[in-house]
């Protein structure tokens, strides 16, 4: 099959602009429209462009980890979001928030946290299984 | 409107449960898409239809007077993407099945792996008791 | 009390390690795991109760529901707790011995600590569900012994049937107990010992004490459930003399001894309790005279003695109540020994059967001597403790208000045949001369820890008839006295002066002597009479009903497991519509009128693709198509939360729809090709109809809950409280990451094994292949 070389050098620019797209979401979710979910779901259709304009293995080589790591990660951390609040004697998941904002990020909380594990979650799965429908072929 | 969701969602049940009625297998999945797809519109409209007030807390007024219910809409979020969690997985299914077996019809699929006849399994059990 | 029911609940910690015990130290794991029952005997012992007051203690189960674990001790839980743990004692050590080069040792081992730690439980629970759970742990742990040697369908069967029997006895035992909380409001026993005059005024009573005596029969071997006992001897012997003699098949016994104050008021207990034990008595004894096999042999005199206890916990006399504790602790431990001794006689001179065996007492003398002071003890010989029983038993019935003649008159007839059969077992094999000669038996000598714990027995025995007046005597007073609940006197002595009793005994004795000398004529004849007779017992009524149990069972099966999905869904939906119809047609006069809008330009557009993309996915006949139509209501749907005010739904819609696109395409093609639907008209038609009554069915339902109107408090709460509690101003995000942040946990972990399956079904395979990458 002759591939379009128009995909490959769109999804180039196309690519990064998504993730931080993506990335954007995650952050304004708790204040606008937006989210874990969303942003895990952006991040992952950028990476599987680049997937399908390049090929399954390149996507491997350009991963940092194996996605079922990520996809562990990203419930470790929301799991551990919840468990936050006992060290302060709180029952477990109770919001927990950082006073002062920081710069870009906004205000920080344990709530941050836990959308932080969605998206890195469903970043984790998505990529996965497409990945192993991609190589399965 | 709220009627013409109604229908909608309602046509998407019928062509769901005919589907899962098939003997095909993909048409089975097929099914199971639309069903989601109705039962999402049907949580959906269990809460009033409001055009253009977004369950968002105004940093400046506050609470608005009129919005949409934000709690239906939270539980449809996470039924839309476990749907595709189950979809891969059925889909995975499906495929290992016609691997397997050869064949995506359900009706040759009835007994692949326990003695088919269900008198034979009887005989034994009653071997065992009696 | 608290250290005791501590001690006992360890056993089930125990009994779990003992496998790996038994690993490491094989058969002498027995010396170290004996070492739990002793413990709870020292802890008996020091606890001992000799007054009315029981040492009782709480845990909390459900207090909320006002359940506690209530374990106390009386005299009559004393009196079997230590024959539970006395005799278990002995039983482990034998046991490890017996079954020393057994490949399944360990698990004797474990149920058999399982075992003794629920049948403790059951004597010391203090709340009627608690005794319950542990019933029934019982019943389990005696199917896994029977089933021990699980290469024979014999001892499968045998397990089966006693647990069947038992089970259904337990559940309606537990019936009955549920009856009794709804009568007095209280599960505790104590409550229902106070409680019991209302008890005896309640309607309910009857039905609860009859489900009660059947859980009491079923576990007691009382006629018509004492078929399984016999067949239960597929145990290992020391399973059978523990279980299935000394304690176990007890439990019944136990329980309606437990439950006498409770229930013995009620006209019911006297009319029916003594018959079912003295039919159980008469026709125990007489079946075993047709008996050959040592087993079969105790057995029978096993079910005829529990015969005897529950009849004469029937009569109710305070002499009787008497009589019955005295002859539990006695017929444990000459029951116990006996079979002991017919383990070691099998185990030595390999076989069973009372015509080959003899002379035996040169090779196993201390197996002998245990074996003839049991014997003596069953037979009823003075100076031992079943002379004093048996009087007490004479005694009861002979000044008992009703028929007393014929009551004594059967209770001489068990006991010739306890006579006999105490000469058949213990006597016989030993000093005489074998019957048929068995070229193939080759008798070797007893084995030390296969005579040491029948000789400690049949000591005990001997020792507490001798010195009746000591042990027994306060033993079998408590617990009367618990029976009863009053202050009781036992006086036990071997001579009374020349009574009525003492000669009953001797004319028992001198019939059971003869009866024992026609061995040879009686057996056999005896034997075919039951055989002719076997074909109407209640054995054959059990393989009966569960052949019919199994044919009904196949039967509905096939009828409600077609194995083809779509008569499911139909099933399911038929239901469904139907359920539903009936309630708005009773329900609602007229539909109510819901809040309609006018609908927009938009609006409209993109229900219409909807509607016409469902109806056409139904006729594609290309998987392509298929694709592409779902993709289209996928989208419109997006739109369709777009325009109604949730904008998250419709980015996560717009991107799972672009994904599930994506993993279409790159599957497609291995997916199965549609295959032209071949249901014949009739079929289609139907499917038609059913998804077209569960599409109405669900736009009348849309339309009924829109029309209610709305007063959620939830939504309101969420938008008040989702600043100031959460510190956010997008609700439905809040709602996911903090209000509902746990059900959300669950649903990312769902996802992630939705992945996992995927990896499961597809990547194992090339898992090597991908290797450094990952």
């Amino acid at each position: 099959m002759q591939r379009s070389i128009i995909l490959p050098v769109a999804t180039r620019f196309l690519m990064p602009l998504m993730l931080v797209f993506s990335i954007f979401l995650l952050l304004r979710g708790h204040n606008e429209v937006g989210g874990g979910f969303v942003g895990g779901l952006v991040a992952a259709s950028a990476l599987m462009l680049y997937a399908i304009s390049t090929s399954p293995s390149a996507l491997w080589r350009l991963l940092p980890l194996d996605p079922r790591f990520i996809a562990a990660i990203g419930l470790l951390i929301s799991l551990f979001s919840g468990f936050i609040s006992m060290f302060y004697e709180k029952p477990f998941m109770t919001n927990m928030w950082i006073e002062a904002p920081l710069p870009v990020l906004g205000k920080i909380g344990t709530p941050t946290l836990f959308d932080l594990g969605v998206y890195i979650l469903v970043v984790g799965v998505v990529v996965w299984i497409l990945l192993e429908f991609a190589e399965d072929e | 409107m709220l009627f013409l969701m109604a229908i909608a969602a309602g046509v998407l049940f019928a062509a769901g449960i005919f589907m899962i009625l098939r003997r095909s297998m993909v048409k089975v999945l097929v099914g199971i898409l639309l069903l989601g797809y109705a039962a999402n519109l049907l949580l959906f409209n269990a809460a009033p239809l409001i055009r253009g007030a977004p369950p968002l807390i105004d940093p400046v007024i506050g609470v608005p007077t009129v919005y949409a219910d934000p709690v239906p809409q939270a539980l449809i979020l996470t039924a839309i993407v476990i749907s595709f969690g189950v979809t891969a997985f059925a889909v995975v299914l499906i495929r290992r099945a016609y691997a397997v077996t050869g064949t995506g019809d359900l009706d040759n699929m009835h007994c692949t792996d326990i003695p088919c006849e269900s008198e034979e399994i009887l005989s034994d059990l009653e071997d065992e008791i009696l | 009390m608290t250290a005791l029911s501590i001690t006992i609940l360890t056993g089930f910690l125990i009994a779990i390690l003992a496998p790996f015990l038994t690993r490491l130290m094989k058969h002498r794991a027995a010396f170290v795991l004996a070492l739990y029952p002793l413990a709870v005997v020292i802890q008996l012992l020091a606890l001992q109760p000799d007054t009315l007051t029981a040492p009782s203690i709480q845990f909390p189960w459900v207090p909320s529901m006002g359940l506690w674990m209530t374990f106390t001790l009386d005299g009559l839980g004393f009196l079997i707790a230590m024959l539970i743990a006395g005799i278990g004692t002995l039983v482990i050590l034998y046991g490890g011995e017996y079954l020393r080069d057994d490949p399944y040792l360990e698990r004797f081992f474990l149920w058999v600590i399982i075992f003794m730690a629920s049948m403790l439980g059951v004597v010391t629970s203090g709340n009627a569900l608690v005794l319950f759970v542990f019933w029934e742990l019982t019943s389990i742990s005696s199917f896994f012994l029977i089933g021990y040697k699980f290469e024979y369908e014999s001892a499968r069967a045998a397990a089966w049937q006693a647990l069947l029997v038992t089970g259904a006895g337990g559940l309606a035992m537990l019936a009955g107990f549920v009856l009794l909380g709804q009568i007095t409001g209280s599960f505790e026993i104590n409550q229902w010992m106070q409680n019991s005059n209302l008890v005896q005024e309640s309607a309910l009573a009857p039905a609860a004490f009859i489900l009660i005596l059947l859980g009491a029969m079923t576990k007691s071997a009382q006629f018509p459930f004492h078929f399984w006992l016999p067949n239960a001897m597929e145990a290992p012997t020391p399973v059978s003399a523990y279980l299935h003699s000394a304690t176990m098949v007890k439990a019944g016994v136990y329980l309606l001894a437990r439950l006498f104050p409770v229930l013995g008021g009620l006209a019911l207990w006297n009319q029916v309790v003594p018959w079912v034990g003295l039919l159980t008595l008469v026709g125990g004894a007489l079946l075993a005279l047709g008996q050959t096999d040592l087993k079969k042999l105790l057995a029978y005199t096993t079910v005829s003695s529990l015969g005897g206890m529950v009849f004469l916990l029937g009569l109710g006399t305070p002499l009787a109540v008497k009589s019955a504790m005295l002859f539990l602790l006695t017929h444990a431990l000459y029951k116990g020994t006996l079979f002991l001794v017919a383990g070691g006689v099998d185990h030595s001179a390999g076989s069973r059967d009372i015509r080959k065996l003899g002379k035996l007492a040169k090779l196993m003398p201390f197996t002998a001597l245990a074996a003839g002071l049991a014997a003596l003890s069953m037979a009823g010989i003075p100076p031992l403790i079943g002379f004093i029983s048996k009087e007490y038993v004479y005694e009861s019935t002979y000044y008992y208000s009703n028929l007393p003649f014929i009551l004594t008159g059967l209770a001489v007839l068990a006991n010739v045949a306890n006579v006999a059969v105490a000469g058949w077992v213990g006597i016989r094999p030993f000093w005489q001369q074998p019957e048929q000669k068995d070229e193939d038996l080759h008798p070797h000598k007893e084995s030390l820890w296969l005579w040491i714990p029948p000789l400690v027995l049949a000591i005990t025995g001997l020792f507490m008839g001798v010195f009746s007046q000591g042990t027994a005597q306060t033993w079998v007073a408590a617990a009367t006295s618990a029976v009863l609940q009053e202050m009781s006197k036992v006086k036990l002595s071997l001579w009374h002066g020349i009574t009525p009793m003492l000669l009953l005994s001797v004319l028992t004795l001198m019939i059971g002597v003869v009866v024992y000398l026609a061995s040879r004529t009686l057996i056999p004849r005896l034997a075919a009479f039951w055989n002719k007779l076997s074909s109407v017992g209640p054995n054959i009524f059990y393989s009966r009903s569960m052949r019919a149990f199994l044919s009904v069972a196949g039967w509905q099966t096939k009828i409600l497991q077609s194995g083809y999905l779509r008569y499911y869904i139909i099933t399911i939906l038929v239901t469904t519509v139907t359920l539903a119809v009936v309630t708005l047609a009773t329900r609602y006069d007229s539909l109510p009128n819901p809040q309609w809008t006018q609908p927009r330009f938009y609006d409209v557009i993109f229900i219409v693709i909807i509607i016409v993309s469902a109806i056409l996915v139904t006729r594609a006949e290309s998987r392509l198509a298929t694709i592409t139509l779902l993709g289209a209501i996928g989208f419109s749907i997006a739109i369709l939360f777009l325009l109604y005010s949730a904008p998250d739904l419709a980015m996560v819609q717009f991107a799972v729809e672009t994904l599930t696109v994506v993993l279409f395409v790159l599957v497609i093609y291995q997916l199965p090709k549609y295959t032209k639907s071949n249901y014949p008209i009739h079929a289609n038609v139907l499917h038609i109809i059913v998804s077209a009554a569960g599409g109405i069915m669900m736009v009348v339902l849309m339309l009924l809950t829109s029309a209610v109107p709305s007063n959620s408090t939830l939504a309101p709460y969420f938008m008040e409280s989702s600043l100031p509690l959460a510190k956010g101003h997008n609700v439905v995000n809040v709602i996911l990451v903090d209000f509902r942040g746990l059900d959300t946990l669950g649903e990312i972990t769902v996802l992630m094994i939705a992945a996992i399956g995927v990896f499961a079904l597809l990547g194992l395979k090339k898992g090597s292949k991908r290797g450094g990458n990952g």
